[in-house]
């Protein structure tokens, strides 16, 4: 006789995901779809898709969808979150240009005002959607559509650590900085997610993971590769951690 | 509840509370600061909530956020605060979700002035943001009138399930005028089933979005679109005919100018030359109807506006090429004066009387 | 004997992410295309498995179930 270890979470849809072969995020809704699931929440919840290669989250997560505008991500959780009865739990999915780039005011200041909302933050230093163009994330060096001949701090600047940006603000209760690159990262992101879904369930405030993520395709590197590449090339530019944790005193 | 003397900004505000709604994003802009102290104050008071947004961006998705789950929300501001919310609003009408946007006009382009306008007519009837879309647009005249049209504008807006505008200019937002708000019967709407707030006890996952790669489902959505302001059109059209029927000429005015026209065709009157004035509440969809009714019999039509000439493009259209359309107009926050519009009338009758 | 790791191969796209996690190295991409066009992962020595569910936990498509023996 045989017993289950491990299943397709039912925090997902049935539908196949358009994402390339390799690709993270595929890994990251799966881990927010088990969360919501172990949580048994995926009834109580809205979801907001962002802008990028995110975009179609809204048919992959089993809740309530709501997609938004190009960095606008943050708002309209807030506007959901705030009329909604208080046991509704509201989550944005988001990628780094979305997040850092265009949105970063919606960003900043959802933070600043403590919405108790969950943002999931994929940050893989590259826009992927349009094809692989320079991210706020972006590494120093690092050749892009837009950065071809590798960024350059004179003329692009330097890339953004949001974790560490929005750690700064009061209304932060939970951020981490988690890792998708080997399955010991993924148990310890599945925890951070499930931490930030919990710090809103409590109703302590924002709560966000930045999670590393790849790009195989517009990175130009095999999946596997890809994982090497953020353990060695993007973990020491940002590292992982639990930058602010308002209930365990940090 | 008898008459109050209330300022235009805070009657906006209290008729939408009137109107069922509880709940307000936005971001500080003169002429329409009122607006948004008196929503601060008194929303807590309902139950509702009032939140200042980090910017007019902001607002307006929260607005869309708000709306996709279900509740009657708004938001408001002044035109260049208008242009900020513009891909917000063609998002709502991409999602087909229902809110009020007020706009209290002021003198454009940029940064422009604080001063009365109605230089934003052609963004709010003629799209503003990307894409194929209609909202209706409606213009009150008075304190009472926005009372009035507040509770029509949240009906049609959830009956249609697409952002309504409510257009004014400075000088309407800072008046003093006595109101009445007067006790409605609610309309009968639909349900809002398609509202994402959790699926709890309500079936399977629904969706709010305005992304349709698909070529032909966009089409489809687009031609429901279409079949849905055609509606609008057969439905929502509202208009004033002031001493049309005996008129040689007809004066076109909307908002707070059609009220100095109103003097200014009095006097005209009193000069024996017989002229009246169509006055269109909704700018869209925009009445056609008493321009066909009137075209074979006036000698000639006078629009004024306090813009370089955009409704009178509408009035065109409706004339069609029976009759000569004068214009004459005010920009910068400068308002037409009745002596102004009275040269007007007077040039159009062909002399001095 | 009854699979401990089974594969939903229409939802694989073959990027190999498993083959690199798995600790036995059992996984390979096998010699057929699925409905995409992709070479699905899949195990023949499903005896080898031990039911870590490592490539579950690392796959993208979420195409893989783990089973392991009930204890008696």
């Amino acid at each position: 006789m045989m017993e289950l270890v491990f299943e397709r979470t039912n925090g997902l849809t049935e539908k196949p995901t358009h994402y390339c072969p390799g690709c993270t995020h595929g890994i990251i809704h799966r881990l927010v779809g088990e969360v919501l699931e172990e949580m048994d929440i995926i009834e109580d919840t809205v979801g907001v898709a962002s802008v990028g290669c995110s975009v179609l989250a809204y048919d992959y997560f089993n809740c309530d969808m709501t997609q938004a505008a190009h960095g606008r991500a943050p708002a309209v959780a807030t506007g959901i979150k705030r009329v909604l009865p208080k046991d509704r739990i509201v989550f944005t999915y988001q990628g780094d240009g979305d997040l850092a780039s265009i949105g970063m005011a919606e960003i900043v200041h959802a933070a600043a005002r403590g919405e108790n909302i969950t943002v999931i933050f994929v940050n893989n230093a590259i826009y992927g959607m349009t094809g692989g163009q320079m991210a706020p994330t972006s590494l120093v060096g690092q050749k892009t559509a837009t950065s071809p001949f590798g960024r350059d701090i004179a003329l692009q600047g330097s890339p953004i650590r949001v974790s560490e940006l929005l750690a700064t603000l009061d209304g932060a209760s939970y951020i981490e900085r988690v890792s998708t690159h080997d399955v010991a990262s993924i148990i310890k992101a599945k925890k951070a997610i499930r931490k930030a879904f919990e710090t809103q369930k409590n109703g302590l405030g924002f709560s966000m993971v930045e999670v590393l993520s790849t790009c195989p395709t517009n990175w130009g590197i095999d999946p596997k590769e890809s994982l090497d590449w953020v353990k060695e090339k993007m973990i020491p530019e940002y590292p992982l951690g639990v930058y602010k944790d308002v209930k365990g005193g940090k | 509840m008898g008459k109050v003397l209330m300022k235009g900004n805070e009657v906006i505000a209290e008729a939408a509370v009137h109107a069922g709604c509880k709940y307000y994003f936005g971001y500080p802009i003169t002429p329409q600061s009122e607006l948004v102290a008196y929503m601060a104050k008194r929303l807590p008071e309902v139950g509702g909530l009032f939140l200042q947004a980090e910017s007019e961006v902001a607002a307006i998705n929260m607005v869309y956020g708000a709306a996709s789950a279900g509740v009657r929300v708004m938001t408001s501001s002044s035109s260049p605060g208008v242009s900020l919310k513009q891909e917000g609003i063609s998002y709502l009408v991409g999602a087909e979700l229902p809110a009020v946007i007020i706009n209290v006009m002021r003198g454009g382009p940029g940064l422009g002035s604080i001063q009365p306008s109605q230089s934003d007519y052609f963004q709010a009837t003629k799209g503003g943001g990307h894409g194929d879309y209609q909202i209706p647009v409606f213009a009150p005249a008075t304190l009472q009138e926005i009372v009035d049209l507040m509770q029509d504008a949240f009906d049609i807006a959830d009956r249609y399930r697409t952002p309504v505008y409510i257009l004014g200019d400075g000088m309407l937002g800072q008046m003093m005028e006595p109101v009445e708000f007067t006790e409605r019967k609610a309309a009968e709407l639909p349900p809002k089933d398609w509202a994402t707030t959790g699926t709890r006890g309500d079936g399977g996952p629904k969706i709010t979005n305005s992304l349709r790669l698909d070529p032909d489902d966009l089409e489809k959505h687009n031609n429901h679109l279409q079949e849905k302001y055609s509606k609008i059109k057969e439905n929502e059209v509202r208009f004033e005919n002031y001493l049309t029927e005996d008129a040689d000429y007809i004066v076109v005015a909307y908002g707070t100018v059609s009220r100095i026209a109103k003097n200014a065709i009095k006097k005209a009157r009193e000069k024996g030359i017989k002229v009246g004035m169509i006055r269109p509440i909704s700018l869209w969809p925009f009445p056609e109807k008493p321009f066909y009714e009137t075209r074979e019999n006036v000698k000639a039509y006078l629009t004024v506006e306090m813009s370089a000439g955009q409704m009178v493009e509408d009035v065109r259209l409706a004339v069609n090429g029976y009759k000569p359309v004068h214009f004459y107009g005010r920009t910068g926050g400068m308002v037409p004066s009745q002596e102004d519009i009275l040269a007007e009338i007077i040039k159009m009758a062909g002399g001095d009387q | 004997m009854e699979p401990r790791v089974v594969f939903n191969e229409e939802l694989c796209k073959g990027c190999s992410l498993c083959i690199s996690a798995c600790p036995k190295n059992i996984i390979y991409l096998a010699d057929r295309l699925n409905s995409k066009g992709y070479r699905p992962a899949t195990v023949t020595e499903q005896d080898k498995c031990i039911s870590c569910a490592a490539c579950g936990r690392i796959c993208p498509d979420a195409v893989i179930t783990v089973y392991r023996p009930k204890k008696k």
